[in-house]
């Protein structure tokens, strides 16, 4: 049985992930995790969030798990999740500029100043498969997620797209490269769409 | 602007002592008080949030709305908001703890604005709904509409310019405002569109808009001519009148963008 740890660092809605978790996979072993040894025991892990990035980076650093959560997310099937996504990029606007783990090669800018377009871009948004991964399986092409951010990730590589939205500007809600997955989107909110994609996380062997 | 964002549907359901009250009458559901199996039922109809309002009067039987949100969280996967009863720090960290994804905020906001940003700053403005109760007061010097926040159930003037007040509120924090019309509450006539409108065109937030809905076209209304982002509504969804798949077509039909419950 494959084992799916939570991380808990104290932001956000830890709950809600592991509930869908158990309900998108109920033949694996769900667990909130917030020290090394719970990390990296599992077989799969899911890094979420809320809130700042910041705050984020802050918490993760007081809990020593800035190396923990590097070393899972280079060898075993890894999932961010909205803030947990945005902290694998190397550095963020937020707060003038605020360093993230550099998991994945790029930035994370705030949505433009633009006439009518409101931030925090909230809500249920089409998410575009830019080229087939396992863990679309199931999934409508373009089908809705949804969103609560104000800000977005721009990885350097183009390849590491997974999925673009369309919100003032097309941004990428869902990045991919190797055993790492992480999607801008709340997929524990995301109804029957969110919780196939979590199903098919929990059975992913890591590759496309 | 390229925005593929929808417009969302909101059922309400007010709370008390941990039970729905104002009655919900669905052919599928077996205990028409029970929060839990309403939210399995709006969600199997594809709503896009739900918002619950505890109304219980005593804070000691307030403490039966954390595990009423316990156990909607552990169903139903799509967001929800709990609004009522909402005056600390702790109130809030304890609803987000239960499995909520946003509070909504009255009258503490009005008591004690900065309450707005500290709560913006401990959680993000992505969870802060602030609530606003407005009504209609005479017109401005110039001729222009004016609206006032009033409190206790609309009966009790502030004095506080709504439109002013969103915008204070979007300054301190708030990721949203759910927008109330006092004067439509109940009256099934429709959303006060000019006030919906003037309030969403005054702040970058999005904006709910409350109060009024007796017909499907009311909510077109609100999206089209009110300019909100969401429509929230209770009873034409609660006696069976319409169902939010309903309500989806409907808009649809329209040319509004909303969310396909099956995909693309």
């Amino acid at each position: 049985m494959t084992t799916v740890a939570v991380i808990d660092y104290g932001m956000g809605n830890i709950r809600s992930v592991y509930k869908a978790l158990e309900q998108a996979a109920s033949d694996a072993r769900v667990r909130v995790a917030s020290n090394a040894a719970d990390i990296l025991s599992a077989d799969r892990v899911v890094l979420p969030g809320v809130g700042a990035l910041r705050d984020c980076m802050a918490e993760l650093r007081r809990l020593e798990l800035i190396d923990v959560i590097r070393e899972a997310a280079r060898n075993r099937p890894f999932l961010g999740i909205c803030l947990g996504m945005q902290a694998l990029l190397d550095s963020s606007e937020e707060n003038g500029g605020t360093p993230g783990l550099g998991v994945i090669a790029g930035d994370v800018p705030r949505f433009p100043d633009m006439p009518g377009l409101k931030v925090p871009h909230m809500g249920w948004n089409r998410v575009y498969q830019v080229h087939s991964h396992a863990l679309w399986n199931g999934v409508p092409q373009n089908g809705y997620f949804y969103f609560v951010h104000s800000y977005y990730v721009q990885p350097a590589s183009v390849s590491d797209v997974a999925a673009q939205t369309d919100y003032g500007v097309t941004f990428a809600s869902a990045i991919a490269r190797d055993n790492v997955f992480a999607v801008q989107f709340h997929p524990e909110k995301s109804q029957r769409a969110g919780l196939t994609l979590l199903a098919n996380f929990v059975r992913w062997d890591g590759s496309k | 602007m390229a925005s593929g964002l929808a417009k969302r549907i909101i059922p309400c359901l007010d709370v008390d002592k941990g039970r729905v009250v104002k009655g919900v009458r669905f052919e599928q559901i077996r205990d028409a008080g029970d929060p839990v199996e309403i939210a399995r039922a709006y969600d199997r109809q594809g709503a896009d949030e739900l918002v619950f309002l505890d109304i219980t009067a005593s804070s000691e039987d307030r403490a039966t709305m954390t595990s009423v949100v316990e156990a909607v969280a552990a169903e139903v996967f799509i967001p929800f908001t709990v609004g009522g009863g909402i005056r600390t720090i702790d109130d809030i960290r304890r609803m987000l703890n239960a499995g909520a994804d946003k509070v909504a905020i009255n009258t503490a906001a009005i008591t004690d604005p900065d309450f707005v940003c500290r709560a913006a700053e401990r959680f993000g403005s992505q969870c802060i709904v602030v609530a606003i109760d407005a009504r209609r007061v005479a017109d401005t010097a110039d001729g222009a509409p004016r609206w006032e926040i009033f409190t206790h159930g609309g009966r009790r003037a502030t004095g506080i310019d709504v439109v002013e007040w969103a915008q204070r509120m979007a300054g301190l924090g708030a990721g949203e405002i759910l927008l109330t019309s006092m004067d439509r509450d109940g009256t099934r006539d429709g959303y006060d569109l000019a006030l919906t409108s003037a309030v969403g065109s005054a702040v970058r937030i999005p904006v709910i808009a409350s109060g009024g809905v007796g017909a499907l076209e009311h909510l077109a209304e609100g999206l089209t001519c009110g300019g909100a982002d969401a429509v929230l509504a209770a009873s034409i969804f609660h006696y069976g009148q319409h169902t939010v798949g309903e309500a989806r077509s409907y808009l649809a039909a329209r040319g509004i963008t909303v969310r396909s419950v099956d995909g693309g």
